[in-house]
């Protein structure tokens, strides 16, 4: 614990606390842990006990191929999977048309590198249905037995397994099978490109000069006379009589025969595709994370799904024109300046949302952003705050309302908890402010187990229109 | 793909010769391929036979969170498959001494296709010939509907694990009956006990009056019985064929079924269906035994392998090479089931046994554990009794039967149980048991086994399909019921309903806090916990699934 978050503890603890608020703030406390970045974890086995590797090998995942001849599986290629992407889509698509639930899912995300190199784990998958036997869950957190062979008496440890796969430690989208070879590799702005919903920010308005934020269409806007691609009939005809008038093709205007025109093939008016720039304003994006002690686990990995999400459609929709600020906070906020530390902070410490919230109004204010971006800011939490009425975060979020074009929190609520009301739902609600702003603000309320058609579900939420 | 070059095909058929002559059989072409990524690539989702049907989920990877091996028991990247002639496949630049090695380990694999009784479906016909022609019919007919293909593929594929394997190899090798003791049998059997319900003294008489007809008339001595009986019974007849009817519906599979009795597919306009229906069925039983025979299979491979090469003149100086790649195939892992090396070694103990007359009777029947060790009857069949267990065991038998304790303690093996260490965030393993049932039990446990599915003719009505899946301790994966029973009802175009048991609570055990008490941790952990079971009904109609306890 921070000397920080403790003075802001004693400052509550002054002001009064209800036990419930002192038990969940104590269990933030004393969950210790410091915000650091991952390291290259690795086991330190202890004498007498060996390092396993991730993921057991079992009966069946013995292979000749494999074993006898050191030929690895092999890899699919990332283009390969990109043309064939489009194709799967359209299919599930025409799937769900015939009155069948969709298949595939595309997902299982992220790994950002360090400068810049975030790497994207996209995998479009699916499953055969069959009726097999499952494994009966067992209350204990005891894993599935195997074989061994060697020394060892009965009870003792005799080797350890690392939780997850090595390098995905303190990061999101970690999921089973990510780390076979078959995984395919992009960087977000592809992501963003064969996600096949597109997304638009919400409540664009025209502001600011110094930087377009532009986009391209393509359209059949461009005429062109004698050929093309789409003959533009109205167009075509007007130049035909004018050319009949000017030979003196037409002597009564009041009985045309249309038959009798001469027509030049100059006179052919076509519509060609072309680029149009479509020219918008520029805008900039916050994301704000809860990094305290509570937001272990599946919270996490969740809202950082969620941002990288938002992350990749921006980069590819807007053509890397959106600006992007990224923020974390427990009982301090502080901005970094890459995604990569971004994603990839551990959670420690305490909650305080209004220290987040001051961090981007003191920004805006500073930057003089408002009067020339459009502002966005999206917030995830898993919803507890030591500021359990929203006495600080409230007139902070009401500051940030008067500038900003949407503000999206999303709550992942811990799977324990799923019944009661998380403090920032309810202040948030208790104030009224969804109701009164409803194109400004939105809020969005997950469990922690929920998958990634929930996270597109809720970027749906936060940024329609 | 290409072929080996002549002077690599030139060892092969050498490794045959020295096969051959130390006792393996099999037939005598044979394909190798050199195969690269490119090629694995395609090959490798269509479980590395060539000519495959296309389908689009082999071109896209597939979630193998949950029980891949149940959900796939082909092998992606098997060396050799069971065609004919059997195609193996190899990487371009191995070594000399290193494909003599893969070729015998490669032609016990194929002695093993050709002689195990559990493959005795695959062996009269050629897979990869047969499969072309079904990919052929499939592209085809994907001409003509179009994706509808694609859908009744994906609903055939999600019943084709309970396929009647069992029921399909014990049409062979069934000592044949004549059609006349059939009726007979039933006569007897079913007829007058269950139907007429004679009394004992009369179904005496009634025996006695059919030997004296046999004694009288002899051949002819069964047909003027029966016309006797007849006459007597005036419906004896009728109940019969009714009988053989009925007999002939419970042989069936669930896709058998649905393609015989499923008004929705005889249709005319959907007749095509029962084309790819039985296409799926078919490729399913292909590979069937494969994924049942793993253990053995890998085992009695890495057996003759180790055995041949070593005798193998053509590759001296290259023993070490050898014991190198050899150990990394067939040693024991210090956590893990590897089956090369507990096939090969429980070959190896078998022969030993068998060696010594341990598995007769006199042996049986010693106590005394100084004459148990020390008993040697020299026989010197032991050779001859695993060629004996090759042909006629599957790895659930060969597991059973052999993995004994003394097996067990010889080469230290135990059961590594694998707990959450909280503090340290990991996982720990530690030698939970070193008892062989204990071991054989999770041996079985990891085994592939489908679960065990039949319909209930007499609960299903009006119209509706009834199946039962039969308790054997374990619990149906629940996420893939709905698309499963989905595509049942699309086939049999009527509701259907699944009956299963479900866990309702497990007893927990209380969590281990301090980790030095191991000897009641290890009590805890191999007591069984105390699971609460019901059973339940699933409904699917309309494509909605629905949920009742019993």
């Amino acid at each position: 614990m921070d000397p920080k978050g403790l003075k802001y503890y004693n400052e509550l603890k002054t002001k009064g606390l209800t036990p419930e608020q002192e038990q969940e703030i104590s269990r933030e406390i004393d969950g210790g842990g410091y915000h650091g970045l991952p390291e290259e974890t690795v086991l330190k086995s202890k004498p007498g006990t060996m390092v396993l590797p991730f993921g057991l090998d079992g009966i069946y995942d013995y292979h000749d191929l494999s074993k006898l001849q050191d030929i690895p599986r092999p890899m699919n290629t990332y283009i390969n999977c990109m043309r064939s992407l489009d194709e799967l889509l359209e299919q599930d698509k025409q799937r769900e048309e015939d009155g069948f639930p969709k298949k595939i899912r595309v997902g299982r995300m992220v790994k950002p590198g360090k400068g810049g190199k975030d790497k994207i784990v996209v995998v479009p998958t699916t499953v055969e249905e069959k009726f097999i036997h499952d494994r009966i869950q067992r209350p204990s957190e005891e894993g599935e037995s195997s074989g061994g062979s060697g020394e060892g008496k009965e009870g003792e440890v005799i080797g350890e397994e690392p939780l997850r796969a090595p390098d995905q430690k303190g990061g999101a989208g970690s999921g089973e099978g990510e780390d076979s070879p078959h995984e395919i590799e992009s960087n977000a702005y592809d992501l963003g490109k064969i996600l096949s919903e597109k997304f638009e920010l919400p409540n664009l308005k025209d502001k600011g000069k110094k930087r377009f934020l532009t986009r391209y269409t393509y359209d059949l806007t461009d005429k062109h006379r004698g050929f093309g691609q789409f003959l533009d009939k109205k167009a075509t005809l007007r130049k035909i009589v004018e050319t009949n008038i000017s030979l003196g093709n037409l002597p009564d205007p009041g009985d045309i025969d249309p038959t009798r025109f001469l027509i030049s093939p100059y006179d052919k008016v076509y519509r060609v595709l072309s680029r149009e720039k479509d020219y918008e304003s520029q805008a900039i994006v916050f994301f704000l994370r809860d990094y305290s002690g509570s937001m272990y686990g599946k919270s996490t990995e969740l809202v950082v799904s969620q941002h990288v999400l938002i992350y990749s459609w921006l980069l590819y929709q807007y053509a890397r024109q959106v600006e992007t600020r990224f923020i974390l906070h427990d009982t301090e906020a502080k901005e970094v300046s890459d995604f990569y530390t971004y994603y990839n902070s551990a959670v420690a410490g305490g909650t305080r949302v209004a220290s987040a919230y001051r961090l981007v109004n003191e920004i805006v204010n500073n930057e003089n952003l408002a009067q020339d971006y459009n502002i966005y800011v999206f917030h995830g939490t898993d919803g507890d705050d030591w500021d359990k009425e929203g006495k600080e975060a409230l007139p902070e979020l009401e500051k940030i309302l008067i500038y900003v074009n949407r503000m999206g929190i999303t709550i992942a609520q811990h799977a324990s908890n799923v019944q009661s009301v998380t403090s920032v739902e309810g202040y948030l609600k208790e104030s009224k402010l969804l109701e009164e702003k409803p194109k400004l603000l939105r809020l969005d309320v997950m469990s922690e187990d929920d998958d990634e058609p929930r996270l597109i579900e809720g970027i749906k939420k936060l940024i329609s229109e | 793909m290409e072929l080996i070059d002549q002077h690599t095909k030139k060892i092969m058929e050498g490794c045959k010769e020295r096969a051959r002559s130390a006792g393996l059989c099999f037939q005598d072409e044979t394909l190798e391929y050199i195969v690269t990524n490119r090629d694995l690539l395609e090959i490798s989702p269509k479980l590395m036979i060539p000519t495959l049907y296309d389908y689009w989920v082999h071109d896209l990877e597939v979630l193998k969170e949950k029980g891949r091996y149940e959900l796939y028991p082909g092998n992606p990247y098997e060396t050799v498959i069971n065609t004919r002639p059997a195609i193996s496949f190899y990487n371009d630049n191995n070594p000399d001494w290193l494909n003599v090695m893969i070729f015998y380990h490669v032609l016990a694999h194929i002695d093993f296709f050709q002689n195990n009784l559990f493959f005795r479906h695959t062996w009269d016909y050629d897979f990869t010939g047969k499969a072309l022609s079904d990919k052929r019919s499939i592209a085809k007919l994907r001409s003509e509907k179009g994706r509808w293909v694609d859908y009744v593929i994906e609903f055939t594929r999600g019943i084709d694990n309970i396929v009647g394997y069992h029921d399909e190899l014990s049409r062979f090798n069934r000592y044949s009956v004549s059609a006349s003791s059939k009726r007979l049998d039933f006569y007897f059997d079913v007829f007058l006990q269950s139907i007429v319900k004679l009394k004992v003294n009369e179904y005496v008489k009634e025996i006695e009056r059919y030997n004296q007809y046999i004694n009288e008339y002899r051949d002819l001595g069964e047909q003027s019985f029966f016309s006797e009986v007849v006459k007597k019974y005036p419906e004896f007849e009728a109940v019969y064929k009714k009988s053989l009817k009925e007999k002939s519906k419970q042989k069936q599979d669930l896709i058998q079924y649905l393609m015989e009795n499923s008004e929705f597919l005889n249709k005319e306009k959907n007749i095509w269906m029962k084309t790819v229906m039985q296409i799926v069925r078919n490729t399913s039983l292909f590979f069937q035994p494969q994924i049942r025979t793993k253990i053995m299979n890998e085992g009695w491979a890495s057996y003759w392998h180790e055995t041949l090469f070593l005798k193998d003149g053509r590759i001296e100086g290259h023993e070490v090479d050898f014991a190198r790649v050899n150990a990394k195939v067939t040693s024991l892992s210090r956590v893990g089931v590897n089956p090369y090396a507990l096939g090969m070694r429980l070959f190896y103990y078998i022969e030993e046994m068998a060696d010594k007359g341990k598995f007769a009777y006199e042996f049986q029947r010693l106590m005394d554990i100084n004459h148990r060790d020390k008993y040697n009857a020299a026989t010197g069949k032991g050779r001859e009794f695993i060629f004996k267990i090759r042909e006629n065991f599957c790895d659930s038998m060969f597991v059973h039967s052999f993995l004994d304790q003394d097996f067990v303690s010889r080469y230290n093996l135990f059961v590594a149980g694998k707990r959450l260490n909280k503090d340290r965030m990991l996982w720990e393993y530690f030698v939970k048991s070193r008892n062989a049932r204990d071991f054989r039990r999770m041996i079985e446990d990891n085994l592939y086994h489908p679960p065990h599915i039949s319909i209930d003719h007499d609960k299903s009505v009006d119209n509706t399909l009834y199946l039962v899946h039969h308790f054997e301790g374990k619990p149906l994966v629940k996420e893939f019921i709905f698309n499963t029973m989905m595509g049942i009802e699309y086939l049999w175009g009527k509701p259907v309903q699944l009956e299963t048991s479900e866990v309702i609570s497990v007893s927990p055990t209380q969590p281990q806090k301090d980790s030095a008490t191991y000897s009641s941790l290890i009590q805890d952990t191999l007591e069984e916990q105390e699971i609460k079971w019901q059973r339940v009904v699933y409904t699917m109609k309309d494509r909605q699934l629905s949920r009742k306890t019993l």
